[in-house]
């Protein structure tokens, strides 16, 4: 009976483990739930806040915020990378960066320099190993980033950006297409496209005070937060997406292993029976 | 009627939305009223109070730390800041960014090897768990 208690042993190991995966399974499709929450809650500020800047955009057409001014040579690339704080989430970052690794190598080829902003701890563990400079980063922003939590490492961009260090500014992060699917997604943030015209003709303005060129710089620097604010909470959206389905494959393995193994034990249990049986038989004969 | 709708959301969430008859908010060039068909208007604000008057309830007043203000006639939206913006207080969060990327490169080394050692002990277990399974058929 020596084989019958290990393999007993180890099922039970598996099927505490199980209960693990399934637990952060449990966990992970709550919060992705209030994380979807919150990517709803923050859209009519957004919208509101793009179609400000569209209205203001061409309420000065004279004025030229360095935001907007496209450059032809670019010397100096900033990225803004997303990522999560934790694992046990499937490829979630490494798909991201392996669709980032090539952009930066584009970039380098051109003889552009590169300025990294990692946003989540995973990023910074991984660029660690490579010879990239790397100028801002936050960690340990939580499922539930605020947008206190990020100014600090944008405005080192921002700024970069309008004092001419960084003639360009890339957002990456993952995009969440629906439960099972994320995709990383490298979008420019700077400069800003002009937003489109034709959707905003109407025949009245508004009063600006102080005047549309001030507040333009003010709403372009919190538009650039928000979009970066969003990204972060779409990338937890994926981290726990991704989560779920990583610990539901688990929940699903361990349920499998659990069957061999008891497999394993029912047969090691019917041969030391069989053998106990030949022994007592092979015993009465000898009598 | 002679009430106007107020919407007063920020990049984090919603914050109040309902029907008012004048709303009092913090303007960069001094505080503002608005009632119904006021001109269509955009501006900034000052942290401060933001009070709405509502028939029949009760006055409300939201402490906001800035943002904009954009009055059309029938509506008035306001985007609130969820951060109080300050040039110094924005310098210093930089700086502690710029901090703690430097920080996190250099004591990454411990934790990356604690990492490293983790995978490891992953595989190991992985590999016995394999002999294990095949000993087990072998048997």
């Amino acid at each position: 009976m020596a084989g019958t208690k290990e393999i007993r042993n180890k099922i039970r190991s598996v099927r505490s483990t199980q209960k693990i995966t399934k637990a952060m399974e449990k966990v992970a499709a709550s919060k992705l739930r209030r994380t979807n929450q919150r990517m709803e809650a923050a859209r009519p500020y957004a919208d509101k806040i793009r179609s400000v800047i569209g209205r203001l955009y061409r309420a000065t057409p004279d004025y030229q915020h360095p935001f907007l001014v496209k450059r032809d040579t670019v010397n100096r690339v900033g990225f803004i990378v997303i990522t999560s704080d934790r694992g046990l989430c499937g490829g979630l970052n490494v798909n991201l960066f392996r669709q980032l690794i090539p952009e930066l190598r584009h970039w380098q080829d051109q003889g552009a320099a590169i300025d990294l902003c990692l946003l989540g701890a995973k990023g910074v563990q991984y660029f660690r190993r490579l010879n990239i400079n790397v100028v801002a980063a936050t960690t340990h922003m939580s499922e539930d980033p605020r947008v206190v939590d990020l100014i600090g490492a944008v405005s080192v961009m921002l700024n970069g950006f309008s004092e001419g260090h960084i003639d360009r500014l890339f957002l990456v992060h993952n995009e969440f297409l629906n439960t099972m699917s994320q995709k990383p997604a490298i979008k420019m943030l700077l400069p800003v496209d002009p937003p489109d015209q034709d959707q905003l003709q109407g025949r009245w303005d508004y009063i600006y005070e102080p005047g549309a060129a001030q507040l333009l710089d003010g709403v372009l620097k919190r538009y650039m937060e928000t979009q970066v604010y969003r990204a972060v909470v779409e990338n937890v959206a994926c981290e726990m997406a991704a989560k779920m389905v990583a610990m539901k494959a688990a929940t699903d393995n361990a349920g499998n292993l659990i069957d061999s193994l008891q497999l394993q034990y029912n047969k090691a249990r019917q041969a030391a029976i069989t053998q106990e049986i030949a022994e007592i038989v092979g015993g009465a004969a000898a009598v | 009627m002679d009430t106007i709708t107020v919407d007063i959301v920020s990049a984090e969430g919603h914050i109040f939305s309902g029907e008012a008859s004048m709303v009092i908010a913090p303007a960069k060039l001094g505080d503002v009223g608005i009632v119904v068909r006021h001109a269509p208007m955009l501006t900034e604000l000052r942290p401060g109070e933001v009070r709405v008057k509502r028939e029949g309830e009760e006055e409300l007043f939201l402490y906001i730390t800035g943002g904009l203000l954009e009055v059309q006639p029938f509506a008035v939206t306001i985007l609130a800041d969820t951060a109080l913006r300050d040039d110094q207080l924005n310098e210093q969060a930089a700086e502690e960014a710029r901090a703690a990327a430097e920080e996190a490169l250099r004591t990454a080394g411990t934790r990356e090897d604690l990492a490293h050692a983790q995978q490891q002990l992953v595989e190991a277990a992985a590999r016995y768990r394999a002999a294990q399974k095949l000993k087990g058929k072998r048997r």
